[in-house]
């Protein structure tokens, strides 16, 4: 190898090494301008998850501020691939590039997650589900929710969203999902394993609960 | 066609063939004569009290265990005394900020006794509470109840015990005593310790293990067993490593950490890992690098 060839070489090196991260950062700035105005093909995220994030409950779309960005990749790269149903957020999905996602779930990782408000009064629903949340139901083989979605349903970063906040008809729907088996991009099946053992009624309590943890 | 030898016994006549069909007549009238009466006895002995000898041979090498279930998680009574179980329930799920002063790593009790403590086939308390004091083949001598808490803060904890007459010690007692209540003191009962494992086909193997750990254990427990924090704190135990029980503690062995593992592992889908995945998993779990077995005293 002679001196130029080295220098070449290095100078490649160099460019490869100063090009990567730029190409793995997600930029929560280019995240914010594709939820606020959209993609070419794209309609801009706010129009059904709300101005701040904070979802649409009377229309069952999901909070998303505050929620991991591990998280938010994954559902987006799997209602592309198909691995999620849902026939607005697939078509929309595939439009994206895989930056986009990235950006797009940075932006909404971003946000300030759900605080707790002044203590409310539970439903005796929300109590019930209070009771499932924090100690669930083993003579079933329920384990609570807060064992991996964390104390109040915070949510454990990367695989484990946080509950905390969600709004009660996307979230009965979704446990709804996992127990008849609609959706299953869990890992390891481990939702579907607990969904599973839940009855309606306990679905809808934990559901009214975590809109509003205490 | 008559064999030759038959024949051969007819001719000389001192011996005639009828004889030999005789006496095997007679063979088998003896063998019924004894016989029957013994298979007479054999059906009679399916009734309960010919079969008890038989029956209480099986019970002794398959013990009955009596059934209990502790009181309602809500249900500890108000006053000083329930204040007590309450703090103790607090030390119990939260180790790290009730009783830090006493931990030497990153584990609560409910890591291991699920449902705070609650659970059956992940050592429940109103399970042991009622097994001491004992003999223990660890220390060779009569534990108290008390004495067993010690040990879990020195290993399992790789702690130090608080004292026997300890806010905190008296706490955990009162906790352990509350979840008991109404169980028959000296009982093995149901759903007590972990549940036993048969022996695994093959031995177990740390290599297999770490193909079972990547599938099922890593996304809680982290690829390096060193649990997944949140706030500062550990969401999910650490398995090895500094933070983890230390090499004296019972989890470290491999049986117990099999149990442990095929009855309630991972969390929400206990007993779906094979005998050989739990054992394998166990042992490769308890081949990393842990805190030293402290002296004992």
């Amino acid at each position: 190898m002679t001196l130029q060839d080295t220098r070449v070489f290095f100078i490649i090196a160099l460019c490869l090494v100063a090009a990567t991260p730029s190409a793995c950062y997600a930029d929560a700035k280019a995240g914010e301008a594709l939820a606020k105005h959209g993609a070419t093909a794209a309609a801009p995220c706010m129009q059904c998850h709300g101005a701040n994030g904070e979802g649409q409950a009377a229309a069952g779309f999901p909070r998303l501020a505050g929620q991991n960005q591990a998280y938010l990749v994954k559902q987006l790269q799997d209602f592309s691939h198909g691995h999620r149903a849902n026939p607005i957020m697939q078509a929309l999905a595939r439009t994206l590039s895989a930056r986009q996602i990235r950006d797009a779930a940075e932006y909404y990782a971003s946000l300030p997650a759900w605080q707790a408000n002044k203590p409310v009064v539970l439903t005796p629903a929300a109590a019930r589900g209070s009771q499932l949340a924090r100690k669930g139901n083993w003579g079933k083989g329920i384990p609570a929710c807060f064992a991996c979605h964390g104390e109040k349903g915070v949510g454990i970063a990367p695989s484990f969203p946080a509950l905390a906040g969600q709004n009660a008809s996307y979230m009965s729907k979704q446990l709804s999902a996992w127990r008849t088996g609609a959706r299953t991009n869990d890992p390891q099946g481990l939702m579907r394993s607990v969904a599973e053992k839940m009855r309606p009624d306990e679905i809808a309590a934990v559901s009214a609960y975590f809109e509003n943890p205490q | 066609m008559m064999p030759r030898w038959i024949k051969r016994l007819k001719q000389t006549r001192a011996f005639h063939p009828a004889w030999i069909a005789l006496a095997l007549l007679a063979i088998f009238v003896v063998a019924g004569v004894i016989a029957l009466p013994a298979l007479y006895a054999g059906a009679k002995a399916a009734t309960p009290e010919t079969l008890a000898p038989k029956l209480a041979a099986t019970i002794q090498q398959q013990p009955k265990r009596p059934h209990f279930s502790p009181p309602l998680a809500n249900a500890i009574p108000a006053g000083e005394f329930g204040d007590t179980i309450r703090l103790g329930r607090n030390i119990f799920t939260h180790t790290q900020i009730y009783a830090k002063s006493f931990v030497g790593n990153g584990l609560n009790c409910v890591n291991c006794h699920l449902d705070d403590g609650r659970k059956a086939d992940a050592a429940p308390l109103w399970a042991a509470y009622v097994k001491y004091p004992a003999y223990r083949a660890k220390n060779h001598k009569v534990n108290s109840f008390e004495e067993r808490l010690a040990g879990c803060f020195r290993f399992s904890m790789n702690g130090t015990a608080p004292a026997p007459d300890s806010k905190e010690m008296v706490a955990l007692v009162s906790y352990s005593f509350w979840l008991a209540q109404g169980a028959p003191t000296g009982a093995d009962l149901a759903g007590g310790g972990y549940r036993k494992l048969d022996k695994p086909p093959s031995a177990p193997d740390a290599a297999r293990g770490a193909v079972v750990f990547a599938g099922n254990c890593v996304i809680c427990h982290g690829a390096a067993g060193q649990g997944t924090k949140a706030g500062g704190k550990y969401a999910f135990p650490p398995l090895w490593g500094k933070d983890s029980y230390n090499a004296g503690a019972g989890m470290h062995q491999v049986r117990t950490a099999a149990e442990f593992i095929q009855a309630n592992m991972p969390l929400g889908k206990g007993d779906t890992l094979s005998l050989q995945e739990a054992w394998d998993v166990a042992q490769y779990i308890n081949s990393h690098q842990r805190p030293p077995k402290p002296r004992t005293k």
